[in-house]
């Protein structure tokens, strides 16, 4: 197996870095979520030439956010000196919320998004009282990795990040 | 023109015609939900369509990109199936339309998750997981309007009525079909019919609604034939484009 696509970010050899550089990245939906809790930055690497490769995966495949990224991501590194970028985006493996940190699924259930199970016979938190008693409101969501809640204890809707 | 860059079109081409149609209804839904779930739903589309019109602009490499083969290709180069390019109608035609293509899309895209070409290949396991996705969507409000109230109900068979005539062209491959089959980058659709009526059957058992089986089917949006919605809707897509050539956000 590519040791680039174990869950979480795979560093290779210098770029340990320049991991934490991207680190500094934002999701621009959801601000608490750097690209590295998210699962989307696959592999930073510098090549002999001092070109930075960078690989990212979308999220779904019409995800508005991705032209976004690539821009912050040059100019993040930029900032850093370093003008040579390459940004590569490949869709396989399918990213899947299981690549997300356990950092990142605690940040998002303090912004108030009911964090993606990793066993989906778990029950749904509510992230502000934390009853496990809640309603489908709508599969699909403000973006297209949320659907929308209602939680049955303290009656406030919800986001909830969906599984995939 | 490579027979992978046509394959690629037109499935690039389905997702495309029903991603703008989508679009068209935004606002217009009877709950805000359910703008919101067109919405999403329309994105997914234009991504799958997005990322397989650069990846066929690629292999051509003639020097047109994803947006020149989206915007300005004349209506007769488009090879989406009728289906797609149905008009909105009402809710019930907008859920059936998508219904009976998630339950074909579904499984298009298992199959081609193992296609030799790997992008092709990629592409496909991503979207197949938001055709499930939409399907569940699409299957619940089958049931809920089929199996609601007496007007639900009638438009619900109504818009079957009037889609099930582009049901077989999904299935019916052609050549082109038969050669991505054998070079094992493709499938061939008519291997895609016996799930397709399994999943349709059960959930309109559930939602109390018949298949419309007066036998009369259209076809011809493989080769370019389209029904006169087809123009209608490229003269609204393709306007900025045609107006401003060149045009950049
Ligand atoms: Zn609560």
């Amino acid at each position: 197996m590519d040791a680039a696509f174990v869950p979480g970010v795979a560093v290779v050899t210098s770029a340990l870095s320049l991991r934490k550089i991207l680190g500094e990245v934002v999701d621009p939906e959801i601000p608490v979520l750097t690209i590295a809790d998210l699962g989307i930055l696959r592999k930073v690497e510098e090549a002999a030439d001092g070109t930075i490769r960078v690989t990212i995966t979308p999220t779904y495949s019409g995800c508005p956010a991705m032209d976004h990224l690539r821009a912050e991501i040059e100019r993040v590194l930029g900032e850093h000196g370093h003008d040579r970028v390459a940004i590569t985006t490949v869709f396989a493996p399918a990213w899947t919320t299981d690549w997300m940190t356990s950092e990142g699924r605690t940040k998002l259930e303090k912004y108030g998004i009911a964090p993606p199970r990793q066993d989906p016979t778990e029950e749904i938190l509510c992230p502000r009282c934390r009853d496990d008693g809640s309603r489908l409101v709508s599969e699909f969501g403000a973006t297209a990795c949320k659907a929308l809640r209602v939680c049955s204890s303290c009656g406030e809707p919800f986001d909830h990040f969906k599984e995939i | 023109m490579s027979r992978l860059h046509e394959y690629l079109i037109r499935l690039a081409d389905d997702n495309l015609i029903l991603s703008q149609r989508l679009s068209e209804y935004i606002s217009r839904a009877p709950e805000l939900e359910e703008d919101l779930a067109v919405a999403n739903i329309a994105l997914d589309h234009l991504g799958v369509a997005m990322h397989l019109l650069s990846y066929a602009a690629e292999v051509q490499g003639d020097g047109r990109t994803a947006d020149d083969l989206a915007f300005l290709r004349s209506e007769r180069e488009y090879t989406n199936v009728l289906l797609v390019e149905q008009p909105n109608v009402d809710f019930a035609h907008i859920i059936a339309r998508q219904f009976l293509f998630d339950a074909y899309q579904t499984g298009l895209w298992q199959a081609l998750a193992a296609s030799n070409d790997e992008t092709l290949a990629g592409v496909a396991a991503k979207a197949a997981k938001e055709a499930a996705y939409h399907l569940r969507h699409s299957s619940g409000w089958m049931i809920r309007l089929g199996d609601g109230t007496a007007e639900s109900h009638d438009r619900a068979q109504a818009a079957l009525a009037t889609l099930w005539r582009f049901v077989d062209e999904l299935f019916a491959g052609d050549d082109l079909d038969a050669e991505m089959a054998a070079t094992g980058y493709g499938v061939a659709p008519e291997e895609l019919r016996s799930e397709w009526d399994h999943r349709v059957d059960s959930t309109l058992t559930a939602a109390t609604l018949q298949r419309s089986e007066d036998g009369y089917q259209r076809s011809g949006g493989r080769n370019g034939f389209h029904t006169e919605q087809l123009g209608h809707l490229l003269g609204e897509m393709q306007w900025m484009q045609r107006s401003y050539p060149g045009l950049q956000w």
